[in-house]
């Protein structure tokens, strides 16, 4: 019975994860190695690589400088509304991208909450690198407090009111104290934040606008190229995101180890 | 430095931890909170320190009172009862961290922890991580590190309750030579009598948030106030069912 179970589950793995990243290679290959290193270094593919960069590079920084502060703040104080805070950090991953690329329409439409204003103002979000960046922020927030939010829990204070005692300011305690004992931790939620802003799809789609070579992410690119019916291309620039998966899961094998 | 103590109360929203108590340690006494867990002693030694500060009463510090100012510049010594050692650190720098934050040259750094060191005989043991050492060497890191600031006043919350009994006996014996060799001022919290018995000059026996008598371990034992006092020395002189 365990046997049928575990050849089962390997044969499932096979279909649902193995076969597909076979299948994105050997079609990106299919017109051979000139077709690919021509679709990958083709001048739309390349702003696409750069404006996904761009955004990431963006994103990833401000979302592990929240998630720190947020998991501190969660973890260290006891404040009214705790519990509903904690509950909010998981609203990104609650909702549908599409929706929350729906929400920042709502907010920066023409016809949306700030709309005229920014009108008005001349000041460009949606359907611009702005509107990617927050949508992109948006989604990716809650990586890396979730990552901290357990291991500074089970950390506890004593640690940083022992630095207190020793005579640590605040912002000492955090540095030499908090922050080195989640560094693992911290890298990991990067990980997982930087992996997730580079492949995230929906809700940039919704604000993107899809202007080529302006507004297009890989991700976006690559919707463009299969609609296009240029199938070695679509996924040739799809096996980069792969390749980016593949590096991300063993850079997550090997932190994990670390972690605790 | 004395340390006196005057009407202290303290509530964690609706349940009351400690009423009205009076505390008196004289300068380079060494006195012991014996109580059962949940009677307040933790509470009250975290109030010492600074770390909580108490709904009413105060805290003097040689006259001086401290009930409001900050843990951080009262120079105080206090031991966790599961050590609270800095993980990412070697032994050298959770014993230097004090002295580091002082901005202290590498050279006076490195003298004074490795002093330090040679007391707590770990010297050793200067470049291992914490998860390298037993519990009983934790627990001598920690003392080193709460002393490297010279403090005026130990604080020790259960410090030997996470360690076996042979270890703790050791410890105990250890921890009143060294006593007697620095003289500060020390406030050991403790839920075993024996303990208290051996390493104290006082005891202070506290239940429900109230002190229930004070006096020499010789004096407390010999004539127990209260039911209680008698009951808690007594009952915990047998073999207990309930692990620390």
């Amino acid at each position: 019975m365990r046997r049928i179970l575990i050849a089962a589950a390997i044969v499932l793995l096979a279909f649902l994860l193995f076969l597909p990243l076979v299948f994105v290679f050997a079609q990106a290959l299919r017109d051979g190695w000139h077709t690919y290193v021509a679709a990958v270094t083709e001048p739309d593919t390349r702003s696409a690589i750069r404006l996904t960069l761009t955004i990431a590079a963006i994103v990833v920084p401000l979302n592990v400088a929240f998630g720190i502060v947020a998991a501190w703040a969660l973890t260290k104080f006891e404040f009214r509304g705790k519990a509903s805070l904690t509950t909010m950090i998981d609203l990104p991953f609650a909702v549908s991208p599409v929706i929350a690329g729906l929400i920042f329409v709502l907010l920066f439409g023409n016809s949306g909450v700030f709309g005229a204003w920014l009108k008005a103002h001349d000041i460009k979000i949606l359907f611009a690198v702005p509107g990617m960046v927050l949508a992109t922020l948006f989604i990716t927030f809650p990586f890396v407090v979730r990552e901290l939010l357990p291991i500074m829990n089970a950390e506890g204070t004593e640690a940083e009111e022992a630095a207190v005692l020793l005579g640590a300011s605040g912002w000492q305690t955090f540095w030499r104290v908090t922050l080195p004992s989640v560094k693992w931790g911290v890298l990991y939620g990067t990980l997982l934040c930087a992996a997730r802003a580079i492949g995230e799809f929906g809700a940039v789609s919704v604000v993107s606008g899809h202007i080529r070579g302006v507004t297009t992410t890989v991700p976006l690119h690559v919707e463009i190229l299969y609609n296009d019916y240029q199938m070695s291309a679509a996924f040739a620039v799809s096996s980069l995101l792969t390749i980016i998966a593949l590096v991300t899961l063993v850079a997550e094998h090997l932190l994990q180890g670390r972690i605790r | 430095m004395s340390i006196i103590a005057r009407g202290i109360a303290k509530q964690f929203g609706p349940t009351p931890v400690l009423h009205g108590v009076d505390l008196n340690v004289p300068t380079g006494a060494l006195v012991a909170l014996l109580g059962p867990s949940g009677s307040g002693k933790t509470t009250l030694l975290r109030i010492l320190s600074g770390l909580e500060t108490p709904d009413t009463g105060i805290v003097e510090y040689d006259g001086t009172d401290v009930t409001r100012r900050p843990p951080r510049e009262r120079n105080v010594g206090l031991v966790f009862q599961h050590y609270a050692l800095f993980r990412h650190m070697t032994v050298f720098e959770n014993v230097a961290f004090a002295l580091r934050i002082r901005k202290w040259s590498n050279a006076a750094v490195y003298e004074r922890v490795f002093e330090l060191l040679e007391l707590v005989k770990l010297a050793d043991y200067a470049f291992q991580y914490p998860s390298q050492l037993s519990g009983g060497q934790r627990q001598r890191i920690a003392l080193a590190r709460s002393l490297a600031i010279r403090p005026n006043i130990l604080l020790l919350d259960e410090p030997f309750g996470a360690l076996d009994t042979r270890v703790r006996r050791e410890l105990r014996e250890w921890l009143r030579q060294l006593h007697q060799e620095l003289k500060v001022t020390t406030v050991l919290v403790t839920h075993d009598h024996a303990e208290a018995r051996d390493v104290a000059d006082q005891l202070v026996v506290i239940n429900a948030g109230r002190v229930e008598q004070t006096g020499a371990p010789a004096d407390v034992f010999g004539a127990p106030a209260t039911n209680f006092v008698a009951d808690f020395l007594d009952v915990s002189d047998r073999p207990r069912r309930t692990v620390a």
